[in-house]
């Protein structure tokens, strides 16, 4: 499968980012810093993001724009993490949340 | 903590920049608020050039504009404050309201506010259409052209406005197959120049077809589209498959309003600006004295209405606050005239119908 990173452009130039190392459910994966969680997560090819609470459904990366709530994860413990908006960052640890999650009282 | 301000103004993209830099240019203590990381709004992400009119941005890609409206805003730095990654979350009596940046809220006291909050994308209803690699068009123009990856290998593109006829072209640049384009409609909706670009490409519009699935388990493998009727009702046995791994929908846009709701904006139906509108009369004002509207939040239209608009309610804020100016009256009178034009002729003439309907109910036309 042809990556889906876009290496050339008739109008647009990408410049070029430093790569990090980040982790999808414990396992590891490169992204480019400072893109959105969400976008890296798509170009390595991972579409599932998460699971709908009630009836189980796969949801993945929908509005882009952290509107739509579809793309809400568990970023290094916390839960609900809009990761279509949320910068990756080195050694993140990025995983599917169950339900809506759970925050200790 | 609490911020003051003279003119408040919610949503940085080309509606709120143009009314800020209005605003504080006239020399209103003006402060401006986006949720997103970076101002520009929606124009950050459409790399073709607009149609505009020959006096405003014609023939210029809209990066270019909100590169240009960026630099505007800078102009007026000394009166003018800029907060990126903080959202307006509800107005209060008494000319107050709730900012969120980050972990941090604040409270903000104006004497005016203009709200730009534009447009949440449309959703249709098929079998399936919650599968991941089901995307609105905005959301895969913002991964293309700003995060520069492609949503798929093959798309199929429902909706043949301009902007699912623009962002098929867009994919193709990316490198993306189209797969075909699908309108319920008879007829193409956007404009023929854009329908020939992609045409040309060897790209097949279905008129008069719907989807009525998509196929896959945890992601998109292809759809199932079929002809329509007059009365848009599916065609029995004209069913057929088309292979895709995503698929785009460009099926409108709704104006953003909750915010005119908390204000007590009244609001009005109006299907030819995309849903419920808050009343306003020609100078962007709506029945909440304090509180103008601009953008795609008064009424779906596009990025150059938008900035004209966006001028007209920052001029009629500035006055708001400081009384009546010359300078004010002359940014309006040619912003209206502009726009005016801009509506004429039979491409306009829904925008047109909606907007006098609204003047209308407003008590002004």
């Amino acid at each position: 499968m042809t990556s889906l990173r876009i290496e050339k452009h008739p109008v647009l130039s990408f410049p070029e980012r430093r790569t990090v190392k980040f982790y999808f459910e414990g396992k590891e994966y490169q992204g480019f810093e400072g893109e959105p969680i969400a976008a890296a997560l798509h170009a390595a090819g991972i579409k599932t993001l998460r699971h709908s609470p009630q009836k189980n459904r796969a949801r993945g990366f929908f509005c882009a724009i952290g509107r739509c709530s579809s793309c809400i994860m568990k970023v290094d413990g916390q839960i609900n993490t809009m990761t279509c908006i949320t910068p990756l960052k080195e050694g993140m640890q990025v995983k599917m949340q169950k339900g809506h999650g759970y925050i200790k009282p | 903590m609490s911020r003051n301000t003279e003119v408040f103004v919610i949503g940085g993209g080309p509606a709120g920049l143009s009314a800020a830099h209005v605003a504080a240019k006239l020399g209103a203590k003006t402060l401006l608020v986006d949720d997103s990381a970076r101002v520009g709004g929606q124009l950050i992400k459409q790399t073709h050039r607009f149609f505009g009119s020959s006096n405003r941005d014609a023939g210029i890609r809209g990066i270019t504009i909100a590169d240009k409206l960026q630099q505007d805003i800078k102009d007026v730095a000394a009166r003018l404050t800029v907060l990126e990654n903080t959202a307006a979350v509800g107005f209060y009596h008494n000319k107050e309201a709730g900012i969120l940046s980050q972990n941090a809220y604040e409270r903000v006291t104006y004497q005016a506010a203009i709200v730009c909050t534009g447009a949440t994308e449309n959703s249709l209803t098929f079998e399936n259409n919650d599968l991941p690699g089901i995307y609105g068009a905005g959301g895969v123009q913002t991964l293309m052209n700003v995060h520069g990856i492609r949503p798929g290998q093959k798309i199929l593109m429902v909706g043949s406005g301009n902007i699912g006829l623009i962002v098929s072209y867009q994919l193709i640049q990316a490198g993306v197959e189209v797969v075909g384009l699908v309108e319920g409609m008879p007829t193409i909706g956007g404009y023929l120049v854009h329908a020939s670009k992609i045409r040309r490409l060897g790209v097949p519009i279905h008129t008069s077809h719907t989807i009525l699935k998509a196929l896959g388990t945890d992601g998109v493998e292809g759809a199932v589209l079929c002809r329509v009727d007059e009365k848009f009702q599916p065609v029995p046995n004209t069913e057929f498959e088309i292979k895709c791994d995503c698929i785009c929908l460009a099926v409108g846009l709704t104006p953003l309003i909750d915010l005119f709701q908390q204000a007590q904006c009244r609001m009005v139906h109006v299907g030819e600006l995309g849903g419920l509108v808050p009343l306003h009369d020609s100078s962007m004002r709506t029945t909440n004295p304090d509180i103008f509207v601009a953008g795609d939040a008064s009424g779906i239209e596009e990025a150059t209405t938008a900035i004209l608009a966006g001028r007209i309610a920052g001029a009629r804020a500035y006055e708001a606050v400081h009384g009546k100016s010359a300078e004010a009256d002359a940014i309006v009178a040619e912003a209206r005239e502009e726009l005016r034009t801009l509506r004429s002729g039979s491409t306009g003439e829904r925008i047109r119908w909606g907007r006098e309907r609204v003047l209308k109910e407003a008590g002004e036309c």
